[in-house]
């Protein structure tokens, strides 16, 4: 491996510039949330804020009621319910079907697949209003339920498709000495295949929660108060026209990447192994 | 990894005589399929078949108000009317540059990404966990974030390179259409290719180390082994991030809408964005729904071009 | 829709059964449907209801009146009418026009905030009521002449004025005077290019003057207000779009005009309001149009470096001596589907009464003529009161057409083409009323 020496250097440089492209814009918002507003604006352009401005987030944190900032906070534990339920209910519906999929022979097998994955290419303006008048004659507008049961509809799709290609990897075998051993499909299912699955689980499920956390454009229409406003629409309130304060912007972003991210960085080596594997395979 | 995807679907996964005998015969499988698969059917098409539906039936009507009481029966006049509108073809080329562009990209820098990911570093944790992060970023943040950093008056990219004197004066990154789009592609490649970075990296890791070291021992060159051992085995991953791509930058609604509105001169306007504004702020509604089956189509089609062309593997769903 | 069978080569026998399954789905649904309307909505859902109970209602946020002054004026609200409770909902600006839109159909809203804009297309789809004959008679005596219109088309009244608007003209006294210009200068438009070349001859400032100009309403604002000055009209005696002629095409010119001589900043194109309000708060421009609202901001040390620097003057006249400014005011609308219209028009006759707008005339001028010589109010914004007295006068009225927002979006890609230099200001204008034709028929 000697002559790898320059191939080593090589690599090392690369994966420094890769990891400062990815951050440098992180820094940036860092910086810009903590910045006054003034300095935001500054030409030339102080990258470490020569006052240290925290009220955005104490803004964030402390705000009341109907105000932008207190309405940004309800929208984080919005966001939280919604994805999680939406997570738990499409790997409940999904780890069956995927089963199902991967596991059984049955007729129209591929053509059901296609018709699920279908259903994940329909744009979401597509339905927008006549889901709305479902919405509205269930009473279920501008409420996390409702959101969920939406997010539920494309994110299931979704699951079965990853789910079902990564059990396809897992060994017949493991599945067949289980059923000799007296298993029930069910019991192979729980006991044998979910433990060698664990990896695209636990990929599928942070898939899952990111398709939820980022949606947008049911949000916004369906959504109207701090009751179920999810963070992308409280992000885009920020944005307006009348708003002019990019550190909020900032601060409100970083905020509300911090569950996500949280979750990326602790799933990230089940992601190698898992999400694209059980994809690619199969 | 690698051998455990030789397995055959034609041949019954199940042992035989399970599921008390039956299960060898189709329909005994089938009736449990169809068990399981109820639930995600109810969530799914519970939901969706009434709004496909009424998205199919409004298209062949004139609907100018969610209200209308008057929605005349108009035939495939909004489509006629779409095929014929010069907007739609230059909105659907810029939806097909920005697909083909940012995706070919993304497709590009995710293989360099995904080779340095699998290449033997210190601290490789630390970088895969950096390159996790933004496709953790929701969408909305990075259309904010990016609006920021290329701003033309108090942009962070306009400060840091008149600071590093590459640039003269402040520009204007989003001020023409043809530049816009472009930033719109800059925006989507920065977030999306960790995603397909760590797609082609499951496939790398699928390529067995002594495959390589045997290619090593017959003389192979890396570049040589790259092309003849390892791109294939990518295919299936390339693939699917193909069509995952494609129908995300179909789709793609809210980094136009927060980034720039689908200006300027309507440089932006992807296809989704049109319908959105088609539909919502003229109050289109069939003729919205027309664009929206136009979409659906176009995604199959080109799912399926993808399919034919890079299917080998005769044994997955997709 | 649901037929991706074609791209399973190995399913290719299988598809049959499922497209006449789909088949005759759908034609069961058109055959059911067809009978009504496909919406789905019959005539007059709307009703007056008790003139009490729960009152849902629109407001957006940031702009004209806070979210807290709503919240406060609320709270009077019911205080007096105890019988009635309201549900006030915030949206931002760009959301407003698309979730009236989708939440008719459903009437979840009572009372909608609307802008100047959107009054024809509400009013003729039945989206908003026709208050007409619930407007007392002396508004229309009491009431501003400019504000008046806002809510008004086809000769009815779809809501009531709520925070008048229109763009004023504000001026950096400090870079005025260091390039030595006399603000006096700045009555009209061309005294206002001159001051414009002294400033970036002097090199006081790169570019002296910044616009919204992005695709966005807000260039369809700043380019109205110039179309009066101009002399120009968006529509003709018959009701026709007239942008291609006269002062339209001139205004439209001079704008460009300025880009290429350097004195507009070339990323107006991509401004909005706060980016325009941004640009001068940094003296980063010394002069530009904007809301009311702006005064207050360049007055914020948080946000600006030119406090007490910003003049505001009534906006420049043109070459034909005119001077009318655009009329950007919002109105307070009763939903047609509401069930509630009585409680609805009691909350809305408490948020445009004088005492109330009165109390806030800083963040948006009152609506009532009594308000404008009421010592008290004017002295919250004296400078903007008398810049105001005059301006409110004359404003100059976007086109009150029912598909406005889908002519404004052509007419703003075809402004743009023309800034952009991609097209003449004529042939660009040529264009967009091509373009908007089939849309002003129907």
């Amino acid at each position: 491996m000697k002559a790898s020496r320059r191939y080593q250097i090589f690599v090392h440089v690369a994966a420094v510039l890769v990891a400062i492209v990815i951050l440098a814009p992180f820094a940036w918002m860092l910086t810009a949330s903590v910045s006054d507003p003034t300095s935001l604006i500054t030409r030339p352009y102080h990258w470490i804020p020569r006052h240290w401005d925290f009220s955005r987030y104490t803004q964030i944190f402390q705000g009341k009621g109907q105000d932008v900032a207190g309405a940004f906070r309800q929208s984080v534990i919005n966001s939280t319910i919604v994805a999680t339920g939406t997570v738990v209910i499409s790997m409940g519906v999904g780890i069956f079907g995927a089963y199902a999929f991967a596991m059984l022979r049955f007729r129209f097998r591929r053509l059901t697949m296609m018709i699920f994955l279908t259903t994940y290419m329909l744009p979401p303006i597509a339905l927008l209003v006549p889901l709305y008048l479902i919405m509205s004659s269930l009473g279920l507008l501008d409420s996390d339920l409702g959101l969920i049961i939406i997010y539920c509809s494309y994110v299931t799709p979704f699951v079965l498709w990853i789910l079902s290609n990564y059990f396809l990897t897992i060994p017949a075998e493991l599945e067949e000495a289980a059923r000799v051993d007296g298993c029930s499909r069910m019991g192979a299912l729980f006991r044998i295949i979910l433990p060698a699955a664990r990896p695209g689980l636990f990929a599928t499920i942070m898939f899952a929660f990111l398709l939820a956390w980022d949606e947008f454009l049911y949000a916004l229409i369906f959504t109207s108060t701090s009751v179920s406003k999810t963070i992308p629409v409280a992000i885009a309130d920020f944005t307006g026209r009348y708003s002019t304060d990019f550190g909020l912007v900032a601060a409100g972003g970083l905020i509300a990447s911090v569950p996500p991210v949280l979750l990326a960085i602790a799933f990230q080596r089940f992601v190698v192994g898992g999400l694209s594997a059980g994809a690619v395979k199969g | 990894m690698a051998i455990t995807r030789t397995r055959n679907i034609d041949a019954p996964p199940g042992p035989p005589g399970g599921g008390g005998g039956r299960s060898r015969r189709p329909a005994g499988q089938g009736r449990l399929a169809a068990l399981l698969l109820l639930p995600a059917g109810i969530v799914v098409f519970g939901i969706i078949v009434y709004p496909v539906l009424r998205t199919v039936l409004i298209s062949f009507f004139n609907v100018d108000s969610a209200v209308a009481t008057s929605t005349p029966f108009v035939g495939i006049r909004n489509y006629t009317d779409i095929v014929g509108n010069s907007d739609f073809w230059s909105t659907m080329g810029r939806t097909l540059y920005f697909t083909v562009v940012s995706t070919g990209f993304e497709l590009l820098l995710g293989l360099g990404l995904a080779l340095l990911m699998n290449a033997p570093l210190r601290a490789r944790w630390l970088l895969r966990a950096i390159v996790v992060l933004p496709w953790a970023l929701p969408t909305v943040v990075n259309g904010a974030m990016w609006r920021g950093v290329l701003n033309a008056q108090y942009g962070s990219l306009n400060a840091l390179l008149t600071q590093l004197h590459l640039i003269s004066d402040y520009r204007s990154w989003l001020g023409t259409p043809a530049s816009a789009l472009n930033m719109l592609v800059v925006a989507d490649v920065w977030k999306t290719t960790p995603l397909v970075a760590f797609f082609l990296l499951t496939g790398l890791q699928s390529v067995p180390r002594e495959i390589h070291e045997s290619a090593r021992v017959d003389g192979a060159g890396a570049v040589r082994t790259f092309w003849s051992i390892t791109a294939p085995l990518l295919i299936p991953s390339v693939a699917v991030v193909l069509i995952l791509r494609t129908i995300e930058a179909f789709k793609v609604f809210d980094l136009v809408y927060i980034l720039t509105g689908g200006g300027p001169a309507n440089g932006t306007q992807t296809i989704a964005y049109f319908t959105y504004v088609q539909a919502f702020s003229d109050q289109r509604f069939g003729y919205g729904s027309a664009l929206a089956d136009v979409i659906v189509v176009c995604i199959l089609v080109l799912s399926a071009v993808y399919l034919r062309a890079l299917r080998r593997n005769e044994m997955s769903l997709i | 829709m649901k037929l991706p069978v074609h791209n399973a080569p190995e399913d290719r026998m299988l598809p049959s059964r499922r497209v006449i399954l789909i088949g005759g789905l759908a034609a069961g649904a058109t055959a059911l449907l067809s009978a009504c309307s496909v919406t789905g909505a019959s005539q007059q859902k709307g009703g007056s209801g008790s003139g009490s109970g729960v009152v849902n209602a629109l407001f957006m946020q940031q702009a004209g009146y806070t979210t807290s002054d709503v919240t406060a004026m609320t709270a009077a609200f019911e205080k007096q009418n105890p019988n009635i409770k309201i549900k006030p909902v915030f949206v931002a600006y760009e959301a407003l026009h698309d979730k009236i839109v989708t939440a008719a159909a459903a009437g979840t809203y009572d009372v909608v905030l609307i802008d100047v804009i959107w009054p024809a297309e509400f009013g003729n789809k039945s989206i908003v009521a026709d208050l007409t004959s619930r407007y007392p008679a002396d508004w229309q005596s009491s009431m501003l002449g400019g504000a008046l219109i806002t809510a008004e088309y086809d000769k009815k009244y779809f809501g009531v004025p709520w925070g008048v608007d229109t763009k004023f003209f504000y001026y950096n006294k400090a870079l005025l005077a260091k390039a030595g210009v006399d603000p006096a200068t700045l009555g009209t438009w061309s005294g206002v290019l001159d001051a414009a070349r002294t400033l970036k001859k002097t090199g006081t400032v790169k570019y002296p003057l910044a616009w919204s100009w992005s695709q966005a309403e807000a260039i369809m604002c700043d380019y109205a207000q110039l179309v009066g000055a101009f002399g120009g009209t968006f529509l003709d005696a018959s009701g026709k779009l007239a942008l291609n002629q006269g002062g339209a095409v001139d205004a439209l010119r001079w704008m460009r005009q300025t880009i290429v001589d350097g004195l507009t900043n070339p990323a107006s194109t991509t401004f909005l309001e706060q980016d325009v309000e941004k640009t001068m708060n940094n003296a980063q421009a010394a002069m530009g149009i904007n809301w009311t609202y702006y005064l207050g901001s360049s007055n914020t040390p948080a946000n600006s470096k030119v406090v007490g620097q910003i003049g505001v003057l009534q906006t420049p006249a043109g070459p034909t001596g005119k001077r009318p400014g655009v009329n950007g005011s919002m109105a307070l609308s009763v939903s047609a589907g509401s069930k509630n219209q009585d409680a609805a028009w009691k909350y809305v006759e408490w948020l445009t009464s004088e005492a109330q707008l009165d109390k806030y005339a800083k963040e948006a001028l009152p609506i009532w003529k009594t308000s404008y010589t009421t010592p008290s109010v004017v002295q919250s914004s004296p400078e903007t009161f008398a810049a105001a007295a005059k301006q409110l006068d004359d404003l100059i009225v976007r086109p009150q057409v029912v598909n406005y927002n889908g002519i404004s979006k052509i007419i703003q890609v075809e402004l743009q083409n023309a800034l952009l230099g991609n097209k003449t200001a004529q042939a660009a204008l040529d264009d967009a009323v091509k373009s908007a034709a089939p849309l002003m028929a129907g």
